[in-house]
């Protein structure tokens, strides 16, 4: 009876290894289109909240007759990890996602001869280095934004304006600020030592050899006395500053409106230092099965109304100079809040790039990459 | 005188027919009876920590995440020669066991008045109050303390008055502890229940009669027979609060086993590594289930 108990285990447990080893191996990428063919009738989206309102994707619907359906991916690698299952058409993905997942071949190059309204976007948004890779463009930029510093201003007094506040070990707010947890928030560490320790000689916050990487990671080991909550969900931070909770730290633009909206006193700042920032990409899936209704959106997406009205929603910068007269008229001001059009002052936001071994300049191949990054992370929270 | 007519021969139905054949066969009918929820046990159950265990030996390809199937120890060197992963796990531990001994202290005498003191009506009314908990899910149990132990929640109100501050994220541990001996306390409270019951009520009088008081009748007769099911209820407390990841998410900054191995399914999708660190947990659980069979908590769950 045991002999005959272990044989089955043993047969189980090779039935599962063979299965586990059969499936995954990289398949060829799929061409790209010269052309588009009929709508279809449906279109499965991973997106970030607030990308995807009715308010918008209703006249997409009702022009196109693609049903939207989407997923909410509430971290950059909830949607990696959501594309890599292959059920959906396409994903609204920040760099810290894009590079990964063209690398692992789960999103297929993009024909911008499809797409007419790409014309009109600023070049600024053009060929960036998380979604253009040897010139083959793999998407269409949803807008973009910086992560801001935000405070209670009826608790923190004076108000901010550098990232020194959070990064202080003697900080009067101790227990009480808080960082975005993930990995990538490394990068906001090393544009902070790009002002304050310039014998680092740190360019490109994500482009970090040893010695740059050490030392971000030493100051953010010092901020974690500090720290009271780290958040990743958008709702937690609104949660923490609503209840005080937490009083400062990194932000986004989005959870300052719904704070508003709720009349919690918050006030924010893009600090002197410059910060880092995201411009998401929408990326059509390589096992696309509605690849006609996925062009269909990313040329609507970036059509002027569509960006405008969600940009204006979301808070961040729309993409094309008819994206920001149209968003006038939804919010007048919105565009100059949002430095749309300020190519200078995005030159000092960094946005989220995913970090490889190779630095991309005469350094060579000694940068971390992304692993590195993570388990640097881990031991950071401690 | 006639003899009565053969008894017409019965063409038996299926049913009976496969009916008579199980009787006839005991072990067959026994293997058919147990096939389906041995079968779910050994696939659904031993066959996914299988799969884990397997997944543990492979390695990721750092820049694409997919998985390389050449089996190797790297995951499990790299977990005992960092030390945050053994700062984690000890951590993890060491709030379990808190819990536990916490649970325990409370238990005990709230246990031993529904056992021993209080009358049938009163027992029922209590064990009904004990199960009351249970009847919401975890999560809304976690969300209810994240807002009782906020900055301007209740438990601040109350303090605040006295000049005394209830803990803050930043101290994420002395919450966890809080809101798990919160969590866990009726799994610890019902096995004790069940085994203060079952101590005769002639032992305790035959101690007396022997002229022991009544702290030496606890100590040496109610607290050996109990103690089995001491053990069983810290099973629960202990495993519950080992493979937390969503309170101690919720709750503070503080990072449990869960929260690294969730870290490394969702960030690097590295799960070799998750599932590495994963199987420390059950190695523990397997420990703590050997002794606690050795000393009779399976007789007392």
């Amino acid at each position: 009876m045991r002999k005959h108990r272990a044989a089955v285990a043993i047969a189980s447990l090779a039935l599962f290894v063979t299965a586990c080893t059969g499936g995954a191996s990289s398949s060829p990428a799929p061409s790209v289109p010269a052309s588009l063919g009929e709508t279809e009738d449906a279109l499965n989206l991973v997106a970030w909240a607030g990308y995807v309102e009715a308010d918008w994707v209703g006249p997409f619907e009702a022009e196109t007759g693609c049903t939207v359906n989407a997923t909410l991916g509430n971290t950059s690698d909830e949607m990696v990890t959501l594309m890599k299952t292959g059920n959906y058409d396409g994903v609204s993905a920040s760099g810290d996602a894009s590079n990964r997942l063209i690398a692992g071949g789960d999103v297929s190059a993009v024909n911008l001869d499809l797409i007419a309204n790409y014309a009109n976007v600023f070049e600024g948004l053009k060929n960036k280095p998380h979604n253009t890779v040897n010139g083959v463009s793999y998407g269409v930029p949803h807008g973009r934004g910086a992560n801001l510093l935000m405070w209670r201003t009826d608790i923190v007094d004076p108000a901010p304006d550098s990232w020194g506040v959070v990064f202080d070990p003697d900080s009067p707010y101790k227990g009480k600020v808080t960082a975005y947890d993930a990995p990538i928030y490394i990068a906001d560490a090393a544009v902070y030592l790009m002002a304050t320790q310039p014998d680092l000689e740190i360019t490109n916050p994500y482009e970090l050899d040893q010695a740059q990487f050490d030392a971000a990671v030493a100051l953010l080991k010092e901020q974690r006395s500090i720290i009271g909550k780290y958040w990743s969900l958008y709702t937690d931070e609104q949660a923490a500053f609503a209840a005080g909770d937490s009083v400062l730290g990194t932000t986004w633009q989005v959870i300052k409106n719904l704070l508003d909206a709720d009349e919690v006193p918050v006030e924010l700042t893009l600090p002197k230092e410059g910060a880092t920032g995201w411009s998401d990409t929408w990326m059509i899936s390589s096992t696309a099965r509605n690849p006609n209704c996925m062009y269909a959106w990313m040329n609507y997406i970036i059509s002027p109304a569509a960006n405008a009205a969600a940009t204006v929603y979301f808070g961040e910068a729309p993409v094309s100079q008819a994206g920001c007269d149209e968003a006038e008229t939804i919010s007048p001001g919105h565009c100059d809040t949002f430095h749309a059009t300020d190519e200078d002052y995005f030159s000092k936001v960094y946005f989220w790039a995913t970090p490889q071994k190779e630095c991309g300049d005469s350094r060579g191949a000694v940068c971390k990459d992304f692993s590195e990054w993570n388990a640097a992370w881990t031991e950071i929270k401690g | 005188m006639t003899t009565p007519a053969a008894p017409p021969i019965e063409r038996l139905s299926p049913i009976r027919r496969i009916a008579t054949a199980l009787y006839r066969r005991p072990r067959l009918q026994l293997g058919l009876l147990l096939a389906a929820p041995v079968g779910w046990l050994v696939v659904a159950y031993l066959g996914s920590l299988a799969i884990l265990f397997v997944n543990s030996f492979w390695r990721v390809d750092s820049f694409t995440g997919a998985i390389v199937y050449e089996p190797g120890l790297h995951n499990f060197e790299r977990l005992v020669s960092t030390e945050i992963y053994r700062t984690v796990t000890g951590r993890t531990l060491g709030i379990a066991a808190a819990v536990t001994i916490t649970d325990a202290l409370i238990a005990f005498p709230i246990a031993y008045y529904m056992a021993r003191v209080a009358s049938p009506r009163l027992r029922g009314w209590l064990v009904v109050a004990i199960l009351m908990p249970l009847w919401s899910s975890y999560l809304v149990k976690v969300f209810a303390w994240r807002i009782i132990l906020q900055d301007n929640g209740p438990l601040n109100g109350i303090l605040r008055p006295f000049g005394l501050e209830g803990p803050d994220f930043a101290a994420g541990e002395i919450r966890l502890w809080l809101v798990c001996s919160y969590l866990w306390l009726p799994y610890m409270i019902l096995p004790i229940f069940a085994g203060l019951e079952r101590i005769p009520s002639s032992l305790l009088e035959a101690s007396g009669d022997l002229g022991a008081r009544s702290w030496q009748t606890f100590r040496r007769v109610v607290l050996p027979l109990a103690f089995p099911a001491v053990v069983a209820g810290s099973i629960f407390t202990f495993s519950l609060t080992m493979g937390d990841y969503i309170a101690p998410n919720q709750l503070s900054s503080v990072q449990f086993i869960g929260n690294v191995v969730q870290s490394n399914v969702g960030v690097a999708g590295d799960l070799p590594f998750a599932a590495a660190f994963a199987t420390v947990p059950v190695f523990v659980m397997i420990v703590y289930l050997i002794v606690a069979r050795r000393l009779g908590a399976f007789e007392s769950l």
